[in-house]
C-alpha cells in the first residue's frame, strides 16, 4: 500500500463525511435560530422554547427506535399506529382498573403502562418475526401491522378518546415540571442515554452494527441474525409506546389518532437526518437527538410563521427526500475512484 | 444506431464493417502495416480529487498485438482502460485511433468506432435472456416492433462460433459466473470490434473455459484486432503476449517484449522490489488429524467425500470451478447443508454444525467473497477484527463491551499483519483488496483457533498482499494449526500444500503427497475424468 494511496483513501473518508447532513444540522439549527430572533420574538418565550424541548422529547425517543431498526437494514412504518395502541391501552386500563375495581391511582398507572408497553412489545415481535423468518420486507410487513394495529386501536375505542386517566398521571408526569424542566425531557434523556451505551458498550449494540453491515458477514462470523433483528423490532416498538404514553400524559386521554402518519414520517425524517444509513449498519443515538431538535425546532418555526400545518407536512416530505438525496450524493461521490 | 442490419454478424471479421454502421472517424482499410498504430496514447494523465491516477503515460498498441497491462491494484490500469473505452476523459494528454485523434470520447462513440471493453463489472441486465442482453442497445426491428427470432438467431450464431456452451434462452441471473463473463466477452464482440479490452477475463473461467478464451483471442489477433489485455496471472501473460506495459502508482514503469523478460523482473517492476520467492517454503510437521469427514454428501454438489487434516499441515484441494471443493468446506464450517456423512474434529463427531458452534471448535472460515460474507464495510477495521471474539472474555463481559481491551488488540493485529493504514477507526470500505483481507485474517487470530480453512485466499489481491498470505499460512502451520487450502490458483496449491486432494464433479478423485505434487499430475487427473466422461 502505498503512500499516495492511503492519503487518497484519507481524503475520501473526509469528502465523504463532509457532504453527509450531519454536519450541516447544527448549521442550519443556528440559521433557524437567528432568524426567528430577527422576525419573531415569541420564539424565545420561555413556553415556547418548553414547547420546542417536549417535542424534540416525543421525537428523539421514538425516532432512537426507528434508527435501531433502521441500523439492521429495516424500516418500521407501524411506529405511529403502535404509539396510538399504547395509548389507547393505557388509558383503557388505567381508566378501567381505577373505575372497575378500585385499583389505587399509583397501581392503576403502574399496571396500566406494563399493559400497554407489553402490547407494543408484541407488536414488534410480530414485525421482527415476520421479517426474519417469513422473509417479508420489513416495509411490508410495517405497512401491514399499521394497517392491523390501526384497526385494532378503532375497534377498542370506535374511534372516540378514551377518559378517566388517573389525575396524578396526567398532572405530576404528563404536564408536569421537575426542577423546572418538563417531565418528557427527562425520560427522553434517559432513552437516549441508554441507547447510547446499547451502541457503544454492548455486545448487543455491536452485533446490531455488524448484522446491519452485513447479515451475511454476521452469519459467517456465527452471529444469530433472528434473535438480535427481533429484539431490536421489539425495541423500536417499546421506544414508540413510550412516546405514546408520553402523549397521552400531556394530553390526558387515549387517543386513536395520536400522531398516526406524522409521527411515523417524523421519525424515520429524524432517523434519516440524524445519519443513519438507509443500507443499514451506520447510525448513532446522540446524532439523532440532535435531528429531533432540529425537526422540533423547524416545525415550530413554521407554525409561529403561520404556515400552516398543510404546508407544513409538504415542507417535511421536502426536507426527508432532501435530507436522503444529500446523503446518497455524497456517498456516491465517495464510491467513485 | 437502431435498425443495425440483420446480418451483422462481423464481429470476428472486423475487416468488413457493416455497410449501414456510422463510423465517426473516416473509415480507413482496417490492415495498415507499417503505417499507423491502431492506438497511440501520448502523455495522458487523469486526476481525482487528491491523487494523480494517471501522470504521463504514453502507450500504443499495433494492429494483431496482443499488449498486456500489468501492476497492483490501484496502479492505474483501471484507470488507463476507462480512459481508452471513453468512460474516463483525460485531464491531459491525447488519444489517437488510427491516427486521428479521438476527444470528448464517450462509452457509445467509443464503441461504434470499434473499441469494445470486457469490464470485471459486469454490464448485463440480470433479469433478461442472453439473447436479450447480447442485442440490448442494438436490437432488429422492423416497423418498431422486435424481431425476437431474428435476434435469437444472431446470438445462437455468435455464441457457436465462438464455442461457447450457452442456452441464449437462459436468465443471466441463473448463470454461473463464468457464464456471464462469456456472454459479457460476446457481447463485446458483437459489433465490429477493432480493439478489444479484456480485464481480468479468465478470473472466473474453468481450465477449459480458458483455452476456448485463448483460442479465441488467437483468432482475433490473426485478424488483426488490437487486444489489450489486463491480468494477473503469469502463465496467461507468457502464452499471450507480445507486449507488456507495467504501471505503478499511475506511473508508467516500463514498456517490454514479452520475449525479453522474465517473472521476477516483471514483479520487481510491478512491486518496485525484488521478489526473490513468491511461495515461501513451509516446514510441514504432520501430527494429529484435526478434521476429518466420512462420506460427506452436500446435496449434488459434494459426493461422499472421505478427507481429513493434520495438524502442522497445509491440505490442498484443487478442481475445476463448481466441483464442489469449495462448498465441502462450507459445509464442515456449517453454511451448507451436510445431507450424508459425517464432520469429526479432533475425532469427535459433530451432531450439529453451524457457524457460531465450528467457531467454539476451533475452526476458522475464511470465505472466498469478502465483500458479500466476510466483512461490513460501512464498520470500522476494529468491529470487523473483533466480531467472532466479542462475545467471550477478554472482549466482553456479561454483555458489556470492554473497549479498551477491543482496541488494543485490534492495534497489535494490525501491526503484526501491516495492515494500512494502521487506524482501527477506519472504515472497511476505503482499503485495498489486499488489506480487506488482512482484516479477515486478523479475525482469525482473535481467538484460539486450531483449524483454518482457507476459500480462495488470494482472489482479487496483488502479488505482495499474496506474499504475505503465503506467510500467515505459514506461522499458522509452523505454530501447529491445521489449514485446508481451496483454491483455483493451481501453482499456490501445488507449492503450498503437503497433501493435495483432487475434486472432481463433488468427489475427490485422487489424493497427492510430497513429490507426487506436480502440475501434471493434478491436471492429469482434472481431464482423466474429463476423457472418461467423453467416452462413456
Amino acid at each position: 500500500m502505498s503512500v499516495m494511496s492511503v492519503n487518497r483513501e484519507a481524503l475520501m473518508a473526509r469528502i465523504s463525511t463532509r457532504l453527509s447532513v450531519v454536519g450541516l444540522i447544527p448549521f442550519l439549527l443556528i440559521l433557524i435560530v437567528i432568524g426567528m430572533m430577527l422576525v419573531e420574538p415569541r420564539f424565545y418565550s420561555l413556553p415556547n422554547l418548553f414547547n420546542i424541548l417536549r417535542n424534540t422529547s416525543f421525537l428523539a425517543i421514538i425516532a432512537c427506535g426507528q434508527m435501531l431498526v433502521m441500523i439492521v437494514g429495516g424500516m418500521d412504518l407501524s411506529v405511529g399506529a403502535t404509539a396510538a395502541l399504547a395509548s389507547v391501552v393505557a388509558a383503557k386500563v388505567m381508566a378501567g382498573s381505577a373505575a372497575s375495581y378500585g385499583l389505587d391511582p399509583g397501581l392503576a398507572i403502574a399496571v396500566g403502562v406494563v399493559a400497554s408497553l407489553g402490547a407494543t412489545a408484541a407488536v414488534g415481535f410480530l414485525n421482527g418475526l415476520c421479517s426474519v423468518l417469513l422473509r417479508v420486507p420489513s416495509l411490508i410487513v410495517t405497512l401491514g401491522t399499521l394497517s392491523i394495529v390501526s384497526g385494532i386501536t378503532l375497534m377498542m375505542t370506535s374511534g372516540i378518546p378514551v377518559y378517566g386517566l388517573p389525575q396524578g398521571f396526567i398532572v405530576d408526569f404528563g404536564r408536569a415540571s421537575w426542577w423546572g424542566i418538563p417531565a418528557p425531557a427527562y425520560v427522553a434523556v434517559a432513552v437516549l442515554a441508554v441507547v447510547w451505551l446499547l451502541q457503544r458498550t454492548t455486545l448487543l449494540g455491536t452485533y446490531i452494527y455488524a448484522i446491519g453491515g452485513n447479515p451475511m458477514a454476521a452469519m459467517v462470523s456465527g452471529v444469530s441474525a433472528t434473535f438480535y433483528v427481533v429484539f431490536t423490532f421489539v425495541l423500536c416498538a417499546v421506544l414508540a409506546g413510550v412516546t405514546g404514553l408520553l402523549l397521552t400524559a400531556q394530553m390526558g386521554s387515549g387517543q386513536t389518532n395520536l400522531g398516526g402518519d406524522r409521527l411515523m414520517l417524523l421519525s424515520i425524517a429524524a432517523a434519516v437526518i440524524g445519519g443513519t444509513s438507509l443500507r443499514g449498519g451506520i447510525g448513532r443515538a446522540e446524532i439523532v437527538g440532535l435531528s429531533a431538535l432540529f425537526l422540533s425546532t423547524l416545525t415550530n418555526a413554521l407554525n409561529l410563521l403561520r404556515i400552516n400545518s398543510k404546508k407544513e407536512l409538504v415542507v417535511l416530505g421536502v426536507v426527508v427526500v432532501a435530507a436522503v438525496a444529500i446523503d446518497s450524493l455524497g456517498r456516491g461521490k465517495a464510491a467513485v475512484e | 444506431m437502431h435498425g443495425v442490419s440483420g446480418s451483422d454478424m462481423t464481429g470476428l471479421a472486423p475487416s468488413e464493417p457493416p455497410a449501414d454502421s456510422k463510423l465517426l472517424v473516416a473509415p480507413v482499410p482496417a490492415i495498415q502495416k507499417g503505417g499507423h498504430k491502431l492506438l497511440e496514447l501520448v502523455e495522458i494523465s487523469k486526476r481525482f480529487p487528491g491523487v494523480r491516477a494517471l501522470d504521463g503515460i504514453d502507450f500504443d498498441l499495433a494492429h494483431g498485438e496482443i499488449h498486456v497491462l500489468f501492476g497492483e491494484n490501484g496502479a492505474g490500469k483501471s484507470t488507463l482502460i476507462n480512459v481508452i473505452a471513453g468512460t474516463y476523459p483525460p485531464d491531459e494528454g491525447k488519444v489517437i485511433f488510427e491516427g486521428q485523434e479521438l476527444r470528448h470520447l464517450s462509452p457509445h462513440h467509443a464503441r461504434l468506432i470499434g473499441i469494445s471493453p470486457v469490464f470485471q463489472e459486469f454490464s448485463l441486465v440480470p433479469d433478461l435472456t442472453v439473447a436479450q442482453n447480447l442485442s440490448l442497445g442494438r436490437e432488429i426491428s422492423r416497423f418498431g416492433f422486435l424481431r425476437v427470432a431474428q435476434m435469437r438467431r444472431r446470438a445462437e450464431n455468435l455464441l457457436a462460433e465462438l464455442g461457447f456452451d450457452l442456452d441464449p434462452r437462459k436468465i443471466i441471473r441463473d448463470l454461473s459466473r463464468a457464464h456471464q463473463q462469456m456472454v459479457e466477452i460476446a457481447k463485446a464482440l458483437l459489433s465490429n470490434v477493432r480493439l478489444l479490452i479484456l480485464d481480468e477475463p479468465t478470473a472466473s473461467l474453468t481450465e477449459r473455459e480458458t483455452l476456448r478464451l485463448f483460442a479465441l483471442i488467437e483468432r482475433l489477433r490473426r485478424d488483426n484486432v488490437g487486444i489489450i489485455y489486463v491480468s494477473h496471472r503469469m502463465r496467461e501473460i507468457k502464452q499471450l503476449a507480445d507486449r507488456i506495459t507495467v504501471l505503478r502508482d499511475g506511473k508508467l514503469i516500463g514498456s517490454r517484449k514479452a520475449a525479453d523478460v522474465t517473472e521476477s523482473e516483471l514483479l520487481e517492476m510491478m512491486t518496485g522490489r525484488r521478489i526473490e520467492v513468491l511461495f515461501p517454503t513451509i516446514g510441514h510437521k504432520p501430527g494429529e488429524k484435526l478434521l476429518q469427514t466420512t462420506g460427506l454428501s452436500v446435496g449434488g454438489v459434494v459426493d461422499g467425500v472421505d478427507f481429513h487434516a493434520k495438524a502442522g499441515e497445509i491440505t490442498g484441494v484443487a478442481g475445476l470451478v463448481g466441483c464442489g471443493k469449495s462448498e465441502l468446506i462450507r459445509a464442515i464450517y456449517g453454511l451448507e447443508p451436510v445431507t450424508a456423512g459425517k464432520v469429526l474434529i479432533r475425532g469427535e463427531p459433530c451432531e450439529r454444525i453451524s457457524p457460531a458452534l465450528s467457531l467454539n471448535r476451533g475452526v476458522c472460515y475464511f470465505p472466498a467473497d469478502r465483500v458479500v460474507e466476510g466483512l461490513a464495510l460501512e464498520r470500522p477495521i476494529r468491529e470487523n477484527v473483533s466480531l467472532v471474539a466479542s462475545r467471550l472474555p477478554p472482549l466482553s463481559s456479561f454483555g458489556w463491551i470492554r473497549r479498551s481491551v477491543e482496541r488494543r488488540l485490534t492495534r497489535q493485529l494490525i501491526e503484526r499483519l501491516q495492515l494500512r493504514p494502521p487506524s482501527p477507526e477506519r472504515t472497511v470500505a476505503h482499503l485495498s483488496g489486499g488489506n480487506r483481507q488482512k482484516v479477515m485474517l486478523a479475525r482469525g487470530l482473535t481467538r484460539d483457533f486450531k483449524v483454518f480453512l482457507f476459500d480462495e485466499p488470494t482472489i482479487g489481491i496483488d502479488v505482495g498482499a499474496k506474499i504475505e498470505v503465503y506467510n500467515f499460512m505459514k506461522a499458522l502451520v509452523e505454530a501447529g494449526a491445521a489449514i485446508v487450502l481451496v483454491s483455483s490458483e493451481l501453482p499456490e496449491v501445488l507449492h503450498l500444500s503437503n497433501r493435495v486432494y483432487v475434486m472432481h464433479r463433488g468427489r475427490t478423485v485422487a489424493e497427492l503427497a510430497d513429490k507426487d505434487i506436480t502440475e501434471q499430475n493434478v491436471l492429469a487427473h482434472f481431464f482423466q475424468e474429463t476423457r472418461e466422461e467423453a467416452a462413456g
